[in-house]
């Protein structure tokens, strides 16, 4: 299996994104923000950094990029698309997840290992996780408040498109404690922690982000 | 060439973290009486005469502005 990870300008986790997906047991596959060509991977990262220096807001110019054509065309025929951190900003700018991420309530940069529930298995990224596991992943993001009008939550919530839940006390202001959402056909999630930097005990604070990048293994096969 | 300006503000809902950020520090310069500060962005664009207010509106709805969190007026100077 081959899956994209996808470079802008400003972006500093695609490295460690190729390594998780190498970690999964599948082929990485560097996709370059101009580009217009998908190169046929069976998946996309969007992965996390500051695209575009964050002008604008955070994800705004990268959400229009060409590359950025591509994987929304991509998801419409149920590609696979994970972001990550800036990525997931992306992913709501561009209009494939809903919500917006804003300015943490603290006003801080948040940098710490955070707890997280798994809310769903019903997604592309997570169907290989028990429902309600509990995982250990860095966190570390300044935007990374997760808001949408009350309909939209409660659809979300309805819907059970709420992925991921922050754990322990909520790091941001997060609307209902939501750190990770995913599209309503379950192939686009997003999530502000970072999965890809916890997929090794020896560089991270556990393994458990790898459980994201070995669903999507099954989630290609059986889609 | 006609100057357009565009002002985008969060929607009353959002809570403006820097706003308040602003209003605490009023204090701080020794200003009272300031209730509430809330922060957005100007934006000024120099186009051609023959950009109409729909494409105006667009620029500002799909780009300069999220419709999710913000609201924004576009003025003709």
């Amino acid at each position: 299996m081959r899956i994209g990870v996808v470079t802008f300008p400003g972006t500093l986790d695609d490295v460690d994104a190729a390594r998780a997906v190498r970690y999964a047991g599948a082929e990485p596959v560097a996709l370059w923000h101009a580009d217009h060509d998908l190169q046929g991977v069976d998946a996309v990262v969007v992965p996390g950094g500051f695209s575009y220096g964050d002008y604008l807001r955070a994800g705004a110019i990268a959400s229009l990029a060409p590359i950025m054509a591509e994987v929304k065309a991509g998801a419409g025929r149920g590609l696979p698309v994970l972001g990550i951190c800036n990525g997931f900003q992306i992913l709501c700018e561009a209009g494939l997840l809903p919500g917006a991420l804003v300015r943490n309530s603290g006003l801080h940069f948040i940098c710490r290992d955070q707890r997280l529930r798994v809310e769903s298995t019903a997604t592309a990224w997570t169907g290989a996780a028990d429902a309600g596991q509990e995982i250990l992943v860095p966190l570390k993001s300044g935007e990374g408040r997760f808001v949408a009008d009350a309909e939209t939550v409660a659809r979300l919530e309805g819907e059970g498109r709420v992925t991921f839940r922050y754990l322990g006390g909520n790091p941001n202001g997060a609307l209902a404690d939501i750190a990770g959402v995913s599209s309503a056909d379950g192939r686009v999630v997003g999530l502000m922690p970072h999965p890809e930097h916890a997929i090794d005990p020896l560089t991270g604070p556990s393994d458990d982000g790898l459980v994201l990048f070995t669903s999507v293994l099954g989630a290609a096969v059986g889609g | 060439m006609a100057r357009v300006v565009v002002d985008v503000m969060p929607k009353p809902e959002i809570l403006d973290v820097q706003g308040q950020a602003v209003t605490r520090a009023l204090g701080r310069i020794g200003v009272a009486g300031v209730a509430e500060v809330r922060q957005g962005k100007h934006f000024e664009l120099d186009v051609d005469d023959a950009i109409d207010d729909a494409t105006l509106h667009r620029i500002a709805g799909e780009l300069l502005a999220n419709p999710v969190i913000e609201d924004w007026v576009v003025t003709r100077k």
